[in-house]
């Protein structure tokens, strides 16, 4: 039986108690919420943490909240599956909707939460491994060793991002609120997920906390979530993309496409997104968008599908969403 | 960080059990192993596989990346207390007599997130069962017999029968 | 006309269907006894090398480390064919792929166990490990056995039926085909488990998830130096086997060893990953087919089909896989003339065994493609071809295999009319396909594992005098619902009722021995052996009641707990009541039962493999849409028909089918064995996330058929069903992808990047390109039936005596 290493556990209350543990505890303290993400890593000895914090108490952390302004504010322990199924969310916000629908499984989505989803640990072929097994690689520069096996030439590390609502959150224009120890901050999804490192997933300092997601207004977007892998459940996409379309008349005045799952960050395609603006949505500007959205993204051999399969697919599911969309 | 047992009171099936465990154990090892309710199975112990479900307050949840200490004042329910072979709850009765359970390792999980599902849906169409079972691996059945099963509960339940 | 059955081919429900849907079941690592320790494996993490050293001083010095146990404790070889005898309970000198266990830690809990399994220090120089079985037949070095036909080779077959060359090069066209068949693993949802106690009188009792207790109970003594009759094996109810836990296996032996090194009981569950290491699934194939066509007889003339097995660092099966890879290409389809050349290499990866279908799935893949393309060369539509040249009932094929009832028309029949074949076929819009395939398998091997002329299988029933009846059979029930064939079977005979009868089964100290659930073989077996055992007890009831009834025994009947006389049902008795009689009269009632398969045609050298009682047959239709530019397959629908001669229970049969099409739909599109050749070697997706095993989302409606025309071998007229349905599964996903699109994947799975990558070729056609030389020399040539041949390889005796003759020359040249 795969079992957790032994660690110390606390639920504080607040989202500030929580930011002081952390601040006092350092990098060997980790936060829970959903531990569907956590927990297989620690078990797995990806991370050992002394101590594991526990948001499940902290009650400001919870809640679904649609503003006067349109706004939507989600505290970030709230299930996925209570995001799922809210009525509101599957009809103002579809690709958020699809995107946390096509999330693991329904057992996993009452247990995963929203604000686990978006910091979901970087995930890859030589790390997701059991500790005996990367023993026989020696071990990957993610996780005690020297070299991304990945791409053993770089110094950087390739795990990729995995998350479904990344993307979309990063099209939405979400902002992410954090409580550290000295205080909150805001910052968009975009700055949040601006990393290079597979090591340094997301720009959050040890000591914070993400306690609210607002997505503002989507009024007169339209949007979409696609999804590529194996398996129609279970699986984390090997290529996400999010697309959002704002028109005017007929043409389009704001057109935002973000990849997942193929690097270490999400890909904003801004080249495709220019070839939209000013345009009509039709075959020839969505097949054009397509070919430009194939440049950033760098699939690698650490997932899932062959590496040129899933760039070859970027350009397809590009043009399947937009096509979507018009 | 310590070996010490903590010693809590945990409601399963109903009863409140005083049971002591050590801090990192997951339900799963407290129900198997502490408590030695064996009828919980597990297939990988990493959420892959959807065995070891489980209801937590009513809703599914898997067992092995559940702390028992997270289960503290949460009404557990496991495939003992959903019935016994003398009194057997509709669906145990029908997945026996579909074949719906063939070598029966995945039942006790399938049997929890079904369970789950007619409580908020009694009456489920096949869709409904496909999407929501899709979180329990079974690499017997083919799932077939056991989404008849459970149609034939839910049936047997609707009628009180 | 089917005689009417009280219990037999009914939808009863399950003798252990309660149990399982109550949680009662126990299985292996349900168990736990006072003062248990929990053992963990150190396995290799290189692929390949001699060990130089083990530092164990760092795990012993463990708090709460009972006993470490490393190779050197446990020298003796075993294996479950006598002739590869080649591994070890922990590995002594050497390690052959990463995952082989090297030494074995108990401790008072699982954490402990598995810190000391990590802490324990393996000194290795490495050597350079082979991957590819292609490399490995053509160097001899490296060796990783001093066993074996040479070099790398663990086995390499050829023989010759008929005039194969002849017949390709009459043909008017010969179909040359290269395709290749992934690995995949069984991935039963349970982990391997075992528990070893050892008793106060020296004894040891073990309880292991085995579908081969008797199997497990040789390979134990063995290695332990205990004679069989001090250890006991019992085989739990398996969470599952197709084939995984077929094999004696290291954890088992090493758990027996620490249960008797530490005077307690010990237990070991196999994490997941550590069943990827287990393995002994689906070998990796590259095969070639090479077939003729007669244009006017719309015939086949011959065929030549080569196999190239991959089988992992040991063993298993092996060899009896690389003659299946070439026995059953001759049972479906005429094939007058018929060659076979195999070979099974050694590689530094987990080992290859026996997985549902063992052995004959890559082969008939290979087959039904080609049949396919048969089909279109000859202008016919793929059903017609096939439903005119079917091997005929009551045969025997080119290779010496003798056919019984044969329900593949039948079985066609019904897939084409309920699918609309006719009207769809080739007439779907591009992007939609219909595809069809069939297949044969074995309802149980002819030949038993080690050689011996004792039955494969024994049923024992004791009658008590309240009329409960308990059948003792080592069969073990996987999930098909063996417990409840025994019970179907003595209660039809005795006339009472299924839960009158309580199994009692895979026991070595209790029951008597049935070689285990493997090649489909329990129904017809036991079943055989148990109406043989419940006849003769009602024999000796009639014998008893005929008295005093005053009737002659003939004209007794048994039924509804009742025995009575058929011309004047008004003079009865209860059962329980004719029980009593019969042990008046006779003393204690037992009686026994038996069963071995007849003897088969087939006398040449690898006759052995291939022979069975009688074939079970299948057919599919598969309905499914291609995505032509992701190169994804959605399966809309599955017609299955399968020959099973008579079902013992229906919802049995009928989930033996269903379950063996999902396995099918997951070999078809998506599971696979691979290893990262560059990092050592290590299994690239040991989990059950990244090994992707059908969800409820992958799984499509399937309509199922059973056709029942009883077999004269079967009991009751039964034949296999749990394994044979598969095999159609993975050609007719093909064979659809071709309709549907126009292209071939001579490949499985069937992934989206080789639906692309044939779509993007030229000859519209993905997979191998190219097939290896296996060096072979001639083949043994056997003449067929029809060439008026004995069974036996030509000349067989002559050539015996003069290889010995030419041994005896050698030994003298050297000697002189
Ligand atoms: C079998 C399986 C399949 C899966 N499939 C998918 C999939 O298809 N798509 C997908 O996106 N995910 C998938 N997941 C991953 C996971 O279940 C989800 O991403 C889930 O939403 C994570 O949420 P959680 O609350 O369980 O996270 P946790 O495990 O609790 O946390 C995840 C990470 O985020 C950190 N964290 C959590 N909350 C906060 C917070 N408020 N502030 C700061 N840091 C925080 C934790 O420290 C941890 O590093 C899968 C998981 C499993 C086991
Ligand atoms: S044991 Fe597999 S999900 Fe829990
Ligand atoms: S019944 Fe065997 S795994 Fe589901």
């Amino acid at each position: 039986m795969m079992r957790l290493p032994t660690f110390s556990y606390c639920a504080p209350d607040t989202a500030e108690e929580i930011a002081h543990i952390l601040a006092e505890e350092g990098p060997a303290a980790q936060i829970v919420a959903g531990g569907t993400d956590l927990y297989p890593n620690m078990k797995r000895r990806q991370v050992e943490p002394k101590t594991v914090v526990s948001l499940a108490r902290a009650r400001a952390l919870r809640g679904i909240e649609w503003r006067d302004d349109g706004s939507l504010r989600l505290g970030t322990s709230e299930p996925l599956r209570a995001l799922e199924r809210d009525p509101r969310l599957q009809s103002t916000l579809p690709a958020l909707h699809q995107s946390v629908l096509s999330i693991s499984t329904p057992v996993l989505r009452n247990m995963g939460t929203i604000g686990g989803n978006l910091c979901l640990d970087t995930r890859c072929q030589y790390l997701n491994q059991n500790f005996e097994w990367r023993r026989t690689i020696n071990h990957c520069l993610k996780c005690s060793g020297d070299t991304c096996w990945t791409a053993p030439g770089s110094p950087k590390c390739w795990a990729v991002n995995s998350s479904d609502s990344v993307p979309v959150m990063i099209a939405m224009g979400a902002k992410l609120l954090l409580q550290g120890a000295a205080g909150r901050r805001e910052v968009t999804a975009a700055e949040f997920f601006d990393v290079t490192d597979g090591r340094e997933w997301i720009r959050r300092q040890p000591d914070e906390v993400m306690t609210d997601i607002v997505i503002p207004s989507q009024e007169g977007t339209r949007s979409v979530y696609l999804k590529l892998r194996r398996r129609d459940a279970y699986d984390f996409p090997v290529l996400g993309v999010a697309a959002r379309i704002t028109m005017d008349g007929d043409l389009v005045s704001d057109a935002r496409i973000v990849l997942n799952a193929v690097g270490p960050a999400p890909v904003r395609c801004t080249e495709a997104e220019q070839a939209l603006i000013g345009y009509r949505l039709n075959a020839e500007t969505i097949g054009e968008a397509g070919n430009l959205s194939r440049r950033g993204a760098k699939p690698l051999d650490n997932t899932d599908y062959m590496p040129n399969y899933r760039k070859k697919m970027v350009p397809v599911f590009v043009r399947r969403a937009l096509a979507a969309l018009a | 960080m310590t070996k010490r047992k903590i010693q809590m009171m945990l409601s399963v099936n109903g009863e409140d059990h005083d049971v002591s465990f050590l801090p990192h154990r997951t339900l799963l090892e407290v129900l198997r192993e502490d408590m030695q309710l064996t009828g919980t199975k597990h297939g990988c112990e990493l959420g892959e596989c959807g065995t070891c479900t489980v209801l937590v307050d009513g809703e599914p949840a898997l067992s092995c990346l559940v702390l028992g200490l997270e289960c503290a004042g949460k009404d557990i329910q496991t495939v003992e207390g959903l019935g016994t072979a003398g009194g057997p709850h509709p669906l145990q009765k029908r997945f026996a007599e579909l074949n719906a359970a063939q070598c029966g390792y995945c039942t006790p999980g399938i049997l929890m997130a079904a369970q789950s599902i007619l409580t908020k849906d009694p009456t489920p169409d096949r869709e409904t069962l496909r999407e929501e079972l899709a979180g329990n691996l079974c690499r017997c059945t083919g799932y077939l017999r056991i989404y008849e099963a459970i149609e034939m509960a839910a049936e047997d339940m609707q009628h009180g029968s | 006309m089917a005689p009417k059955y009280r219990i037999i081919g009914k939808a009863n429900t399950k003798v252990d269907g309660l149990a399982k849907s109550t949680g009662a079941t126990k299985f292996a690592d349900d168990l736990s006894l006072p003062r248990m320790l929990y053992c963990k494996l150190h396995r290799a993490h290189v692929p390949y090398a001699v060990i130089k050293n083990i530092d164990t001083s760092a795990a012993e010095a463990m708090d709460g480390v009972v006993a470490v146990l490393v190779g050197s404790e446990l020298p003796t070889q075993f294996g479950i064919l006598p002739v590869s005898q080649d591994e070890h309970a922990l590995c002594p000198d050497k390690v052959r792929f990463v995952g082989d266990p090297v030494a074995a830690v108990a401790a008072l809990d699982e954490d402990t166990a598995f810190a000391a399994a990590q802490a324990i220090r393996v000194e290795y120089e490495p050597l350079p490990p082979v991957f590819d079985p292609a490399e490995a037949i053509q160097n001899e070095v490296p060796q990783l056995h001093d066993y074996g036909d040479d070099g790398n080779v663990h086995k390499r077959v050829a023989m010759e039926f008929g005039d194969v060359a002849g017949a390709l090069e009459d043909a008017d066209e010969v179909l040359e085909d290269v395709v290749f068949y992934q690995g995949n693993t069984h991935l039963p949802m349970e982990q391997h488990a075992t528990l070893a106690m050892p008793e106060a009188d020296g004894r040891l009792t073990i309880w292991s998830s085995t579908q081969t207790p008797h199997y497990l109970h040789k390979a134990v003594s063995k290695v332990l130096g205990l004679p069989p009759s001090r250890i006991r094996i019992i085989a739990c109810p398996n969470g599952g086997g197709f084939g995984g836990k077929s094999d004696p296996f290291n954890h088992e032996i090493v758990v027996a060893a620490l249960a008797v090194k530490t005077q307690r009981p010990c237990k070991i569950t196999l994490t997941r990953e550590e069943v990827f290491y287990c393995h002994r699934g689906r070998h990796p194939v590259l095969m070639r087919s090479r077939m003729g066509l007669d244009k006017k007889k719309k015939a086949i003339t011959g065929i030549h089909f080569e196999s190239l097995l991959d089988g992992g660092a040991y063993g298993s099966y092996g060899v009896a896989s690389t003659y299946y890879t070439g026995a059953l290409q001759t049972v479906t389809y005429k094939v007058p003339n018929y060659r076979f050349d195999g070979v099974r290499t050694f590689t530094n990866k987990p080992p290859c065994g026996p997985k549902r279908g063992h052995g004959t799935v890559q082969p008939r893949f290979a087959l039904e493609i080609q049949v396919d393309r048969a089909a279109h060369a000859l202008g016919m539509d793929p059903a017609d071809f096939r439903l005119q040249n079917l091997q005929p009932p009551e045969s025997v094929t080119a290779n010496w295999l003798r056919i019984r009832t044969m329900g593949l028309k039948a079985c066609i029949d019904k897939v084409v009319e309920a699918s609309g074949w006719r009207e769809r076929y080739g007439k779907l819009e591009r992007g939609h396909g219909l595809g069809l395939a069939c297949s044969s398998y074995i309802t149980g091997a002819g030949l038993p594992i080690y050689w011996n002329r004792m039955p494969h299988s024994g049923v024992q029933l004791k009658l008590d005098r309240g009329g409960g009846v308990t059948a003792f059979c080592g069969a073990t029930d996987i999930g098909q619902g063996s417990d409840t064939v025994l019970a179907s079977c003595v209660a039809e005979i005795l006339g009472v009722d299924l839960l009158d009868v309580r199994v009692c089964v895979a026991d070595t100290d209790l029951t008597p021995v049935d070689l285990g659930s493997y090649s489909s073989r329990v129904t017809l077996m036991m079943g055989n052996a148990a109406i043989q055992a419940a006849e003769r007890a009602r024999d000796l009831l009639a014998k008893a009641c005929a008295e005093k009834l005053e009737v002659p025994p003939a004209r007794l009947a048994f039924a509804d707990n009742r025995v009575f006389d058929t011309q004047d049902p008004d003079k009865s008795m209860e059962f329980a009541q004719a029980v009593v009689f019969a042990e008046a009269k006779f003393g204690t009632i037992g009686t026994v039962g038996s069963y071995s398969p007849p003897k088969m045609p087939g006398r040449y050298r690898g006759a052995g493999v291939g022979p069975t009682p009688t074939y079970s047959y299948s057919a599919s239709v598969i309905e499914l849409h291609c995505d032509e530019e992701t190169g994804i397959i959605d399966i809309d629908k599955i017609w299955i028909a399968h020959d099973i001669g008579q079902a013992i229970n229906y919802h049995l049969a009928m989930g033996q089918v269903e379950g063996s099409v999902y396995m099918g739909v997951g070999e078809a599109l998506m599971e696979e064995m691979v290893y990262r050749d560059r990092r050592n070697g290590a299994h690239k997706i040991p989990s059950l996330l990244e090994y992707k095993s059908p969800t409820t989302m992958e799984m499509p409606p399937v309509d199922t058929f059973l056709i029942e025309e009883p077999d004269p071998e079967g009991p009751f007229g039964a034949k296999e069903v749990g394994q044979g349905p598969l095999l159609p599964i993975m050609p007719a996903v093909a064979n659809g992808v071709f309709d549907a699109l126009g292209v071939r994947v001579n490949r499985c799975p069937i992934t989206p990047e080789f639906v692309l990558a044939a779509l993007e070729s030229k000859d519209k056609r993905s997979g191998p390109k190219s097939y290896p030389d296996l060096r072979i020399e001639a083949p043994a040539r056997i003449l067929t039936p029809a060439e008026g041949g004995d069974g036996y390889e030509i000349d067989q005796k002559r050539k015996t005596k003069q290889l010995a003759r030419e041994q005896r020359t050698d030994e003298q040249k050297t000697t002189r």
